[in-house]
């Protein structure tokens, strides 16, 4: 396979995650499998209560899981781990929230915000290389020195986005989670967000999963995209092969379903409902197969057939 | 078909808020007439005035909030003479209703969803409880509930976020308003659910025959809905024109700044197009056009005198000094010259997605 020179970050394997409401158990994951690449931009999209947020929890930390394994490169990662470790990780792995307001801490200045992180762990020598250390995240974000001694409530939603982003960078971390970091600005200042994290990107190497439920900013950030519904990951594929050749019925009204700025596509368009695959109803029946190179679709050994058939008349 | 009869026509409109000892201006100005049965769309960034702006068609301002200058008129009679709100209670809501982005903050939480739509049914159409309630379950079906019957007597909080601003919708409709203000009325939900919604709210305004005022800041949105767009800047109207003529002739550097700017059109390991800078305070006294310290196209005039409206045709115009025949010929940025090729690019099947 093409996958094999490049590095695995991260390996999310069979993992299931279950809340319980009362006592009623509701898996909110089921089976997710995945990589993310070093390097790369990993794009996992679906809609509100699809288990999104979840899995990016569960790979920092945040979520316990009930099945399954998550690896971070050569180490097992979910479950009890070492002080030594879980600094390691949590240095390593760090997360960017969708509503930079209610991320950051109101009573705290920018300056303890960005650096606590740094107070927490202790990565710093002396308060000289601190201050250094902070000032560089401010600069590389677009903020200056001076914002230092201000409160984030001083700040507008995309500057407030960029101390957040500020606060991720300085842990010099190798995996960025992003959810949803864009969908609460406004769009002419979501460009400048999205820039500046492909700047990151190409000047350090870092490495994002970014979780969003709008595939077309997707597209142009990620370079491979995985598609989840009810906690099944329904379809993964590099983002081009994805737009180009959607293959599960739920990519499909996922694709319809965005509305592309263009009127003369939109006022011809009509939506397919979607309707449940025997894949996602017997999940444990199902698996992702490899059905064109690096493209995997959810499906039950009746399914593969048709995939088959439909993936042939692409060719 | 195709008569042009303007249902509300808004006339040099002017809202001031006064925020503690000081005066901000919303809106600055603006004239625009509303054809009856068009959708229109208004967009523009956060705080461009797109909400205040439609406020004032319902009396809706808050108290620290005040027209200024301006005419509003709609059936013959200028709005701007109610002084009560007695006056407003035969508009608001019967002529011209509004559905918000929370269905929360329109519906009652302790209050039977049944109930809330028949309430509205008796009070503005005189009718008698049975009636009431017979229509109020049709209009639950319409808007696209199943069990109408059963789900009568549910509370809001039974419903999803989708079915939520169905409701509103049949509360809107109750009373088949001449014109529905929408509000960013699927900011809040999931694509499918959104698609959904709008889908319905294009098939009610022909069964019921309203025209529409579509507010969003989602270009794709826009793209969908609208007949004409109006797009808003710092309390102003600065291009105003057929969907057709914003999207693909579109003529003022903010607009072209936004469209630019669409994600959708950025291609992979190229810069996104980032409009830079941040709109104006609207404490201050704004000079020339609002949006000269941000162009790229700014001229020496921008800065010192604001721009007339020049019209490109009959459905199109625009608030810029590049109209000006004495203006330097200038191109729209190349992305969106090719804003469709690109798009169709975006998406198999020349745009379509399908089996
Ligand atoms: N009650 C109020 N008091 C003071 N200022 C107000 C009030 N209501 C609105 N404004 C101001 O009027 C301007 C226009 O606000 P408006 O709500 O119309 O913006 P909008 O275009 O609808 O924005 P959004 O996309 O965020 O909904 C803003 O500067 C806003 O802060
Ligand atoms: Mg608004």
């Amino acid at each position: 396979m093409a996958n094999n020179d490049r590095e695995v970050l991260v390996k999310v394997k069979n993992v299931d995650i279950t809340f319980f409401n009362g006592k009623r158990p509701f898996k909110a994951v089921k089976n997710a499998n995945f990589e993310i690449y070093k390097g790369e931009t990993f794009g996992l999209v679906g809609e509100s209560g699809s288990g999104k947020t979840t899995i990016g929890r569960a790979i920092i930390r945040l979520n316990q899981i009930s099945g399954g394994e998550i690896w971070y490169k050569d180490l097992r990662i979910d479950g009890k781990l070492s002080k030594k470790d879980r600094q390691y990780v949590v240095r390593n792995i760090q997360m960017i929230f969708q509503d930079p307001a209610a991320s950051l801490n109101e009573r705290a200045t920018i300056d303890y915000c960005i650096s606590e992180g740094l107070y927490n762990f202790h990565l710093y020598k002396d308060e000289e290389e601190r201050v250094r250390k902070v000032d560089e995240a401010l600069n590389s974000v677009g903020l200056l020195p001076e914002h230092k001694s201000r409160y984030p409530h001083e700040f507008s939603g995309g500057q407030r986005q960029r101390v957040g982003i500020a606060r991720a960078m300085i842990m010099e971390p190798e995996l960025i989670i992003a959810d949803e970091p864009i969908s609460a600005l406004d769009v002419s200042i979501r460009a400048q967000v999205l820039n500046l994290m492909n700047k990151f990107k190409e000047e350090r190497g870092l490495s994002y999963m970014f979780i969003a439920h709008d595939l077309s900013v997707v597209r142009y950030f990620a370079d491979r995209i995985a598609v989840i519904h009810n906690g099944n990951i329904v379809e993964i594929a590099p983002s081009v092969e994805l737009f180009r050749n959607p293959l599960h019925p739920y990519t499909h009204s996922l694709l319809q379903a965005v509305p592309i700025p263009d009127p003369q596509i939109e006022k011809n368009k009509t939506i397919q409902q979607y309707v449940e695959t025997e894949a996602e109803q017997n999940y444990d029946k199902a698996e992702l197969v490899e059905i064109l190179p690096e493209h995997f679709v959810l499906m039950t050994e009746n399914e593969r057939e048709g995939y088959e058939r439909k993936a042939a008349a692409l060719k | 078909m195709a008569e042009n009869n303007v249902i509300l026509s808004v006339k040099d409109l002017e809202v001031k808020f006064k925020v503690r000892d000081r005066v901000l201006t919303a809106i600055r100005n603006i004239s625009l007439d509303f054809i009856e049965h068009q959708v229109v769309a208004i967009v523009g960034e956060s705080g461009s005035g797109k909400s205040v702006f439609t406020k004032t068609f319902t009396g809706m301002l808050d108290m620290n909030g005040e027209v200024t200058h301006g005419e509003i008129w709609f059936e013959g009679r200028n709005l701007m003479d109610i002084k009560t709100d007695k006056g407003w209670e035969e508009i608001r809501g019967r002529k011209i209703a509004t559905v918000f982005q929370d269905p929360m903050t329109s519906l009652n939480p302790v209050r039977t969803i049944g109930y809330q739509i028949s309430e509205v049914i008796m009070k503005h159409q005189k009718k008698s409880s049975e009636e009431a309630k017979k229509e109020a379950i049709e209009l639950m079906g319409r808007v696209g509930i199943q069990n109408p019957e059963q789900r009568y007597d549910e509370y809001p909080f039974m419903f999803s976020g989708g079915m939520r601003q169905r409701i509103v919708i049949a509360i809107a409709l109750a009373c088949h308003p001449k014109i529905l203000i929408c509000d960013e009325p699927t900011t809040a939900l999931d694509v499918t659910i959104q698609a959904q919604i709008i889908r319905l709210i294009k098939d009610l305004a022909k069964e019921y025959d309203f025209t529409t005022i579509y507010i969003t800041h989602d270009l794709g949105v826009v793209a969908n809905v609208a007949d004409a767009v109006a797009v808003m800047y710092a309390g102003q109207i600065i291009e105003y024109g057929s969907v057709e003529d914003v999207f693909y002739d579109s003529r003022h550097p903010y607009t072209w700044g936004l469209l630019s700017s669409l994600p959708q059109l950025g291609m992979k390991g190229e810069k996104l197009f980032a409009i830079r800078g941040t709109p104006p305070s609207l404490f201050e006294e704004i000079k020339g056009d609002a949006f000269a310290p941000r162009s790229e196209y700014s001229m020496k005039i921008d800065f010192e005198k604001e721009p007339p409206i020049f019209r490109i045709s009959d459905t199109h115009w625009a608030k810029t000094w590049l109209l000006d025949p004495r203006a330097p010929k200038v191109e729209p940025p190349e992305a969106i010259r090719s804003l469709h090729q690109r798009m169709i690019g975006l998406t198999s099947k020349g745009g379509v997605y399908g089996e």
